[in-house]
């Protein structure tokens, strides 16, 4: 096997193993856990009648989005309309791409040994990849709130707009202070730095702080969930989505909230790495990318502990503390960091 | 987006007052049918961006011409009916009907009666309050307090249902006295109740009272103060959370509360915020008046209850008011008999109906966020505003 053939089928590989195994399970359970959480936090059994502990509650609910008709108002925006989910679900997934999500794994096939690294694209500017996808993310919400011909829709959707291109300033400030550390936007290389030295997160509690705040906006999660605030905007920007179309946008926001979990474990708690550990051998990669996916799952289950736990900040509370409390902060603490880095 | 579709509802006078930045105002329509307006109030909001410039209340969406109803009806076929006004507090709605003909009849309620009347009451004030916290806490984002509310108000509800057979509309009152006696047994059930309460509220002040998102959303939003709620009429945790200790209970007194011991919580400065920590109060107050019921009732067992009351009630001519201190405020009935064994005119001051005529003032000038929080903290039920 040519040096060329074995490289795409490992790309091939790894895209099949990040984008169908591993989204494709954890996606729906994700869905399944959230529950269950909420269930756990609210001092009662969640679903649980559809197979093992209600595990199967999934395969219901995904049909269940199949089966429902699907509504499209009267004159609403049709291209629009229907490009938005799409618009929104597509920079969840892409994020990926970027994500290294094991050590090296070295392949042996006809006496030659080759090194796969565990991340599916490992480009230089990673950061700016993922934050580009996540600036285009917002487009979905923000045209499914002008397109859907609804008041509430458009109000949800201006919502999103000024949220997320708030928060999205203090998360870049958070992020480019680990950047500026390790020397490099290539997320392969953040984690390499934080295995020789130390896990972000210490140094960097500040900008850690920041970034995970705004990730909690990005997301629009409780307590930030304002662009669709259920109780005040009844739905808001998907308030006139029905069946797979509204799927797409449930589908959507779970795969941002693992983009970003899995984003929050690479940046700030080393990746797939375990300080003092050396991940070698094709046991070590398989457990690098345990170590990575328990990583994820923790910060997936505070995602869903702090949603089932606060109540919702009101629109102009979210845009001070965005503007004038995580920016500033962010900001000093970039400077810090730059500081530091230089005298050094 | 400003097309309007021909066929619709009801039309409205135009805007008016001067363009707002050349712009009018967008006119969202908000209710009959939204998660937050606690039934089918509709509300007819002017916003400027996301402030709001009026709010206008149409109601009637659940007009049963009840009042009407009464008049069709013999006396004690009335008590049902009022378990349709506020159906979240059914026991307060029958109380304050048969008071009013007691009072015109002349009948003397025994002991018995009047405290586990009251002991009713004030389960009936609990699975209200707690359902007001669950609702105005979820209003603002605010999930799971709403499953820790109903976990107690299940409790009792199934003591209500073991009591008169029903869980929301109970029908527990008769004129004179009560329909039946309490189930052996069914004491030391309220009891069991009643001695992990007092927990279960810290339980929900632990999840807001010191929540910093929960005082932003709630302190100051609102406001409406003393001498305003006194032109307004407003009765009842609204009344109180701006520093009047006005309680029917005290002020009026009626039944056995003389005898009980039990402190009318006041807030200071008439805020939302100020509202939930009155009604959090009168959780553990109102727990304080049923462990004084039942120790009551415990050391004086009996069988009386209900008074000498005439196999067909006919009340003389003449006019009567009852109030009692509903969850929502003062609840009165206005009899006015003939002599007849019928109301001639039977006329309800509902609490949710009078309090809820202050939002317009309440909500002026906040944000669309804050509506539904000034919504929720008047507690209103859309059964007793339309009657």
């Amino acid at each position: 096997m040519s040096d060329a053939t074995f490289a795409l089928v490992a790309t091939g590989a790894k895209i099949l193993f990040v984008w169908v195994i591993a989204l494709a399970t954890i996606l729906p359970n994700l869905v399944w856990a959230e529950r269950r959480v909420a269930g756990m936090i609210q001092d009662r059994p969640g679903p649980n009648r559809v197979g093992p502990f209600g595990f199967f509650q999934i395969i219901a609910d995904g049909t269940k989005f199949f089966m429902k008709e699907s509504v499209t108002p009267l004159y609403v925006d049709k291209l629009l309309y229907n490009l938005a989910p799409w618009i929104t679900l597509m920079p969840g997934l892409v994020t990926f791409a970027v994500i290294p999500f094991g050590a090296t794994l070295p392949v042996t096939i006809g006496g030659v040994t080759r090194e796969v690294p565990l991340v599916i694209a490992d480009v230089n500017i990673g950061i700016l990849y993922i934050f580009a996808f996540t600036g285009l993310g917002i487009y979905g919400i923000v045209l499914a709130g002008w397109s859907a011909n609804n008041k509430y829709s458009l109000m949800g959707g201006l919502r999103a707009s000024a949220q997320i291109i708030s928060y999205e300033l203090a998360m870049g400030f958070a992020a480019a202070g680990v950047f500026l550390a390790a020397g490099t936007l290539r997320l392969s290389g953040v984690v390499e730095w934080q295995q020789q030295h130390v896990w972000n997160v210490v140094p960097q509690f500040v900008g850690f702080l920041v970034f995970l705040i705004a990730a909690f906006a990005e997301t629009n999660r409780l307590p930030f969930d304002l662009a669709e605030a259920e109780e005040e905007l009844a739905g808001g920007f998907h308030a006139e989505y029905s069946s797979f179309k509204f799927g797409m946008f449930f589908m959507g926001e779970y795969a941002n909230l693992i983009a970003a979990s899995a984003l929050l474990a690479t940046l700030y708690f080393g990746g797939w790495s375990l300080p003092g550990v050396a991940f070698t051998g094709v046991w070590g990669a398989l457990a690098s990318v345990a170590v990575f996916f328990a990583k994820t799952i923790g910060f997936i289950f505070l995602f869903l502990w702090v949603r089932w736990t606060f109540p919702r900040f009101r629109y102009d509370q979210l845009m001070d503390l965005g503007w004038k409390f995580l920016l500033p902060l962010s900001f000093f603490h970039l400077i810090a960091v730059a500081a530091f880095v230089a005298a050094k | 987006m400003s097309e309007s579709t021909p066929g619709t509802a009801a039309q409205f006078p135009p805007l008016e007052g001067p363009p707002l930045l050349g712009l009018h105002e967008m006119e969202l329509n908000f209710g009959p049918q939204h998660p937050s307006t606690h039934g089918v109030l509709r509300l007819v909001l002017k916003v400027d961006g996301e402030r709001i410039v009026s709010a206008r209340p149409d109601i009637g969406y659940l007009h049963r011409g009840t009042e009407k109803l009464f008049e069709t009806e013999t006396f004690p076929m009335v008590v049902p009916h009022t378990d349709r006004m506020d159906y979240v507090a059914s026991a307060t709605n029958n109380h304050a009907y048969v008071l009013v003909v007691e009072k015109l009849l002349g009948v003397e309620v025994p002991k018995r009666a009047q405290y586990i009347r009251v002991l009713l009451d004030e389960m009936q004030r609990i699975s209200s309050h707690v359902l007001w916290l669950a609702t105005a806490a979820l209003d603002l984002g605010a999930i799971t307090p709403f499953f820790y509310t109903f976990r107690e108000r299940e409790v009792i509800l199934d003591l209500f249902e073991e009591y008169c057979g029903a869980r929301l509309t109970l029908n527990c009152m008769r004129i004179g006295g009560l329909p039946v006696d309490l189930t052996p047994g069914w004491l030391e059930k309220v009891r069991a109740f009643t001695e992990p309460f007092e927990k279960n509220v810290d339980e929900y002040e632990e999840l807001l009272t010191e929540n910093r998102i929960w005082k932003q959303r709630t302190i100051g939003i609102g406001v409406l103060d003393e001498k305003r709620c006194i032109e307004w009429g407003m009765t009842g945790p609204v009344l109180r959370a701006a520093g009047k200790a006005w309680d029917i209970r005290r002020a009026i007194p009626y039944e056995v509360y003389p005898e009980l011991e039990f402190d009318i919580p006041v807030g200071k400065n008439a805020d939302t915020y100020d509202r939930y920590l009155v009604r959090v109060a009168e959780l553990r107050q109102s727990r304080r008046i049923v462990l004084q019921c039942l120790d009551w009732l415990e050391k004086n067992p009996g069988t009386e209850i209900r008074g000498k009351v005439p196999r067909v009630i006919k009340p003389p001519a003449g006019e009567a008011y009852a109030a009692v201190e509903a969850p929502k405020g003062e609840l009165g009935f206005h009899l006015v008999a003939s002599g007849g064994n019928k109301p001639y005119r039977l006329h309800v001051r509902p609490p949710s109906f009078i309090n809820l005529q202050a939002l317009p003032e309440m909500a002026q000038g906040h944000l669309v966020g804050d509506l539904v929080a000034v919504i929720g903290t008047i507690d209103i039920v859309l059964g007793e505003v339309d009657r």
